[in-house]
């Protein structure tokens, strides 16, 4: 059988599968009756709705005809790898090393997603937003946010 | 007349220097906390909560109460400008308005949400002045079987101003529902969902989600473009002021995003958010040519503004005549209240009539200083646009992690904003509109609350919702609503149909 449109058929196994996840989890909650509904009651009715309607989309992906077959495309591996893994490196380092080089590998990390990357401009934009982000958050509203690495500050 | 006296009365209070001062203190800081996405007017209530010792009452909760508002103004304007809804209540703002920022337009575009909001300001406080008791007796007709009803409403609104497959948007507000019930369960106290995550026992929180999704994922899939064919910001600004043909659009959609947010901000829950998405559904069902919608159509700007900052206002009625709240914010309001030993009721009409008026005036004060306070803000707003991409998206990655981190001061939030980043993009890539879902979050766990306590009351019969005639007349509205928007699919279908035969 050949896949009509890729994105809705991908959408609805995602669909599915999150409703066959969630109706799982949801078993390990007392679902109750209707008289009186437990803790799992309304993410078992959610799971199940959600899993029809994934099956549904799956459906109309195999048997609706589409102009160009609705592909998916490229997956933009470059920014999405970029942006992701500095935002986790940002979380991991921030209260570790502080706001200033936590905010410099931030910046500079994103960069890296562009299509053109400098240093200057690195460290020009890094120093702005952590000039701003100090005046903001740490002077401005007194949030307990790490300026330097904690070796140098204990 | 009694009305005019009583607002007298206010007014003589709310324009004492003490409480000018205060007033402009609140929406000064309700501003900053709006723009700076993270940090909500909530937690920062919450932080400002002990200075009630050391104020007067009425001052206390006129700075409180301008938090409140000025959030709701900043939050639009993050919306606007970096497609981030700075509070829940913005979602749809990002809509239309970051588009219109794209274009080049968001001059007119932060002044129709200004003057929305101002105007839609003004008419919540006479209302609230005027119909304060007997909008009150409606919201208490309210029980869970309509709540429920009213919910699906507002849910079918969501799907119906998706633009693209309906199916798929009725699949995202169900995700949407489902991620909601990460959390701990309010009846039975059972943790859900949680993995054994502390910080999941609350939920996840719903910046960390917006910004995944609206913010991170957004820049993936901007950067995945080619640099040419990036729809990014245009250089060419025309104009900082909405044209006279921009008023003659935006200005009957305030007025009813106006009276929408005025009668369903008195309900209980989001009652703000909730109006903002029923106004701009019904923008887009009134207008004649809807095509512009999500495009960057001024109507999808100044209805739901107008709407939110109606509800946001009016939903101060429950809890100034009920003292019952109808959100978060109003529960720390009456924690403000009876912290200078003021019971909220009925009763504070009465017996505190300066406290109560002054309150009510001091609102449109306050709006009228938000709205010199943001008028001149927007030249330096759009300015920030003028900034070249390869410097924007640094600084709205980093404005965003600083948010995340901000939210309960550790990094858990920053991972689940990555989480949902990598979530966006998925949902770009197979064509899942992701405001509908942002909608299910943050209605679900109210939604299950009301359907689990209805369907206690009447005992597991599901026709509870059926029998009573305000919730049967909200289904119906959904039902119609939902007709409406799959007729027309099905014809086009059929044409298409056609045309191959």
């Amino acid at each position: 059988m050949r896949i009509k449109s890729q994105r809705d058929f991908w959408s609805g196994v995602m669909f599915f599968s999150i409703g066959v996840f969630f109706g799982v989890g949801s078993r390990h909650y007392s679902i109750g009756s209707s008289a009186h509904p437990g803790p799992g009651y309304f993410p078992l009715l959610l799971s199940i709705v959600i899993g029809i309607l994934g099956l549904v989309i799956v459906v109309k992906a195999l048997t609706l005809e589409t102009r160009d077959g609705e592909p998916i495309g490229a997956i933009a591996w470059k920014p999405l790898l970029a942006i992701v893994c500095s935002i986790v490196v940002f979380g991991v380092l921030l209260p570790r090393v502080g706001l200033g080089i936590a905010m410099l590998l931030l910046v500079g990390g994103s960069s890296l997603a562009g299509t053109t990357f400098k240093w200057a401009d690195v460290i020009f934009a890094s120093a702005v937003m952590t000039a701003f982000s100090w005046l903001a958050f740490i002077w401005g509203l007194g949030l307990p946010i790490p300026m330097w690495p904690s070796l140098l500050t204990d | 007349m009694d009305l005019i006296s009583n607002l007298a009365l206010g007014l003589s209070e709310a324009v004492s220097l003490v409480n000018l001062a205060y007033c402009f203190l609140g929406v000064l800081i309700g501003t900053a906390v709006g723009v700076l996405p993270g940090l909500g007017p909530l937690a920062t209530m919450a932080l400002l909560l002990p200075t009630v010792y050391a104020l007067d009452a009425t001052s206390a909760l006129i700075m409180l109460a301008g938090i409140y508002y000025g959030a709701q103004y900043g939050g639009s304007t993050t919306a606007i400008l970096i497609n981030v809804p700075g509070e829940a209540s913005s979602v749809i703002t990002t809509l239309d308005g970051h588009q219109m920022a794209r274009q080049g337009r968001a001059g007119p575009a932060l002044a129709a949400a200004a003057i929305g909001s101002f105007f839609a300001g003004t008419v919540a406080t006479v209302v609230i002045a005027a119909f304060s008791p007997p909008l009150t007796a409606l919201a208490l007709k309210f029980g869970p079987a309509e709540y429920f009803s009213l919910l699906v409403f507002g849910l079918i609104g969501a799907v119906v101003l998706a633009s693209g497959s309906l199916i798929k948007a009725v699949a995202m507000v169900i995700l949407g529902l489902l991620l909601g019930q990460v959390n701990t369960d309010t009846i039975s106290g059972t943790p859900r969902y949680s993995f054994g995550l502390l910080e999941l026992t609350d939920g996840i929180g719903f910046i960390a989600i917006a910004m995944g999704i609206f913010g991170f994922a957004e820049i993936i899939s901007n950067l995945s473009k080619p640099e040419a064919q990036r729809e990014v910001f245009t250089r060419k600004v025309t104009g900082l002021w909405p044209t006279r043909k921009d008023f003659g659009m935006a200005a009957p959609a305030m007025l009813r995003g106006t009276a929408i947010g005025s009668i369903l901000g008195v309900l209980p829950g989001g009652g703000a958010m909730l109006s903002s998405f029923a106004s701009y559904s019904i923008e887009k069902k009134l207008a004649k040519d809807p095509s512009g919608f999500g495009r960057g159509d001024i109507r999808g700007v100044a209805g739901p503004e107008s709407a939110n900052n109606a509800g946001a206002q009016t939903s101060f009625i429950p809890m100034l005549t009920l003292g019952i709240p109808s959100g978060a914010v109003m529960a720390l309001m009456i924690g403000a209240m009876t912290i200078k030993g003021i019971q909220p009721g009925p009763q504070v009409m009465s017996s505190n009539p300066a406290l109560f008026w002054g309150l009510i005036a001091s609102m449109w004060v306050g709006n009228l200083m938000l709205i010199i306070l943001n008028l001149p803000m927007i030249g330096i707003w759009i300015r920030l646009l003028m900034v070249p991409y390869r410097f924007l998206f640094p600084a709205i990655m980093a404005f965003c992690c600083i948010g995340l981190y901000t939210l309960n001061n550790n990094n858990f939030d920053v991972y689940v904003g990555a989480i949902f980043a990598v979530a966006g993009y998925a949902f770009y890539k197979l064509g899942c509109e992701a405001a509908p879902l942002l909608l299910g979050f943050v209605l679900g766990p109210m939604m299950e609350e009301s359907l689990r306590r209805a369907l206690l009351l009447s005992r597991g019969d599901w026709t509870t919702f059926l029998t009573r005639p305000l919730s049967l007349s909200l289904l119906v509205l959904s039902a119609l609503l939902l007709l409406a928007v799959v007729l027309p699919t099905i014809r086009q279908k059929r044409e298409i149909a056609f045309v191959e035969d």
